[in-house]
């Protein structure tokens, strides 16, 4: 168990700075997700956890204490690559075996632990194996009881599940947040897929070009986003945005807050559109609505309506958010916001007035 | 067209394959074969192939010529510890090589590559002098010192060492094991059909080389087998060439067991260079 700290810490490669003088605490037994489009910096981050690229400046805390000189060896930590990285020569057990082996467990000890690990995830009848004949879910969890076998206080993952084919992935990370339940630890998780970050995760760690664009929890994440980019990030398909008009101001709101009608509706924002594509996925239906200035994805529990079809698009003012010239969100208690959402009413009412007149 | 090319490529490519499969084993044929032939044999036109009786007798003829026994000794002492050296040297090298990063790297490994391509004569003189100097001629050393860098093994290694993902060397960094025990029990497992191979060609140069021991050797005590069977030839005044080629079969012998053993690990070096 342990809470992880950096502090002013900053990352360079030859010149290049991924990452510049970053403040991060990683809470002691969350299951901590980074998050991030590729290029962000949340695997450097993971990697100067481990100790495998070792800071430029500033330092991490383990537990409270300064780890920049203790090698990764003895830093406490396990990582899970994301090709596994399983000593091919070896069998299964020697595998999950070698960390204990380096750390002079004796054989008694070892034995014991690595055939309960083994238990745990499920390879108890191939233990002694060569990975090169096991699938690839079963190597997985190879890589996983390698590190669950060490008692590691943090548990590091860099993209673990992203090899595995779709089904498999969404068992593994029903598994994982059961591993965390189970061992109680610290996990820090990196992936691109803001999927598994909203389900795994007790905070998500939203990173863009080496800078934390949103620390919290997934549904805060979700609900009251940060920024533009926190709005366009999480969620499928992300947030609908657009221009309001008025001082480099932008509007948006969730696929599923839009409402679709063939009559003109109550809603506080409305727009007068047609329906360009059809998504259909089983439970709820993606349309795109092309009004005369921009594109909207809308999700619906319904599926009523048909490409090309004419309709009225609207947004209750409950679940319209607005974004300052900075990009920063606009928060409802703020003056300006009011003030936004009575102007993007307004326009609302023209739009609809001069669509009538054109049908 | 197509109808007949079906029958006739087959046995062509057989045949093809057949030619070159004798390009390659006829010398081998005709040395076994003059090998155990009389002396009159050996001179007839056209040649024999089979002997007429065959003259076991060349073998111990060939190896009562000379002291056989210390060119035989010589020559295992110097391609054992030249392989053991080169193995011990080139393994450290290529792994700094390819998973390091340090001042001066790629300059040092230009280095390894100027080694490389510059062959032995260019350098034997000076290398003469230099364990002349040392007084090292009457000793085995010359044959061993000269060769415990092998230019185109650490190179060979390196490339090898470069496929094997970073996260493999990482995780067992983060499972607390010295750059030692990486080498040791990851690196090297990893690529033993490269070692294997770069083991069996060193084997091969050093068993059969026969250039290096004449400039350095000047006593029977320090010669290898290869000048040993040479000096058959000077003997009797005239090419006993039945003598020689028994010496020769001696010679090879070894290499062919060695490549037995040693060929499926070789095959699967060339196989893993390709899909990896």
């Amino acid at each position: 168990m342990a809470s992880i700290e950096f502090v002013n810490v900053t990352q360079s490669f030859d010149k290049n700075v991924i990452i510049k003088d970053l403040n991060l605490k990683i809470e002691d037994g969350k299951f901590t997700v980074l998050v991030g489009p590729s290029g962000c910096g949340k695997t450097t981050l993971l990697r100067m956890i481990a100790g495998l690229d070792p800071q430029t400046s500033g330092s991490v805390l383990i537990n409270g204490k300064d780890v920049t000189r203790i090698p990764p060896g003895q830093r406490g930590v396990a990582m899970v690559f994301q090709n596994y990285a399983i000593y091919p020569t070896m069998s299964v057990r020697e595998n999950i075996e070698f960390g204990l082996k380096n750390n002079k467990v004796p054989k008694d000890e070892r034995k014991r632990l690595v055939e309960s690990i083994s238990e745990t995830v499920g390879l108890a009848g191939y233990l002694d194996r060569k990975p090169s004949t096991l699938s690839g879910g079963q190597r997985q969890r190879i890589a996983l009881a390698r590190a669950m076998v060490k008692k590691p206080s943090v548990f590091l993952m860099d993209e673990p599940l992203s090899n595995l084919d779709a089904k498999l992935r969404v068992q593994m990370r029903i598994e994982l947040i059961e591993m965390h339940k189970k061992l109680g630890t610290t996990f820090v998780y990196v992936t691109h897929d803001q999927v598994e970050a909203m389900s795994m995760a007790d905070t998500i760690v939203l990173m863009n070009q080496g800078q934390i664009q949103q620390e919290a929890a997934p549904e805060v994440i979700y609900r009251q986003p940060n920024n533009l980019f926190a709005a366009q990030f999480i969620g499928v398909p992300p947030m609908n945005i657009a221009e309001l008009g008025i001082d480099n101001v932008m509007f948006g709101f969730r696929p599923e807050s839009g409402v679709l009608s063939t009559e003109p509706l109550a809603t506080h924002f409305q727009v007068p559109g047609t329906i360009v594509t059809r998504e259909m996925l089983g439970s709820e239906t993606i349309y795109q609505v092309k009004s005369e200035e921009q594109a909207y994805m809308i999700k619906c529990t319904e599926d009523r309506f048909v490409v090309d079809q004419e309709v009225y698009l609207g947004v209750e003012a409950g679940n319209l958010f607005f974004f300052g010239a900075d990009e920063n969100r606009i928060d409802r208690e703020d003056g300006r916001f009011s003030s936004y959402l009575e102007a993007l009413g307004g326009r609302s009412k023209v739009l609809v007035m001069r669509g009538q007149a054109n049908g | 067209m197509s109808f007949e090319w079906k029958y006739v490529r087959a046995p062509l490519s057989f045949l093809l394959k057949a030619i070159v499969l004798m390009i390659f084993i006829f010398p081998f044929l005709w040395m076994i074969s003059t090998s155990l032939q009389t002396f009159q044999e050996t001179l007839t036109f056209p040649p024999t192939w089979i002997p007429s009786i065959p003259q076991w007798v060349n073998f111990s003829t060939a190896m009562n010529a000379g002291p056989f026994l210390t060119y035989a000794r010589n020559s295992i002492i110097v391609t054992f510890s030249v392989i053991l050296i080169q193995v011990l040297v080139m393994i450290p090298a290529a792994y700094a090589f390819a998973k390091y990063r340090f001042a001066g790297k790629e300059i040092l490994f230009s280095f390894v590559l100027l080694a490389f391509m510059i062959p032995g004569q260019v350098t034997f003189i000076p290398v003469y002098l230099m364990l002349a100097d040392w007084g090292l001629i009457n000793s085995l050393l010359p044959q061993i010192l000269p060769f415990m860098a092998n230019a185109f093994g650490i190179f060979l290694l390196r490339q090898y060492f470069m496929q094997i993902p970073q996260e493999i060397i990482e995780s067992a960094r983060l499972d607390n094991a010295s750059e030692f025990k990486i080498i040791w029990k990851i690196m090297v497992p990893m690529s033993m059909p490269a070692l294997a191979t770069i083991a069996l060609f060193s084997f091969v140069s050093h068993w059969n080389d026969y250039f290096w021991p004449l400039v350095m050797t000047d006593s029977a005590a320090v010669r290898p087998l290869t000048m040993g069977i040479a000096m058959l030839r000077e003997t009797e005044g005239i090419s006993n060439w039945h003598i020689i080629m028994a010496g020769n079969v001696v010679l090879v012998i070894p290499i062919l067991i060695v490549y037995l053993f040693a060929s499926k690990q070789i095959v699967k070096a060339f196989v893993y260079s390709g899909i990896k």
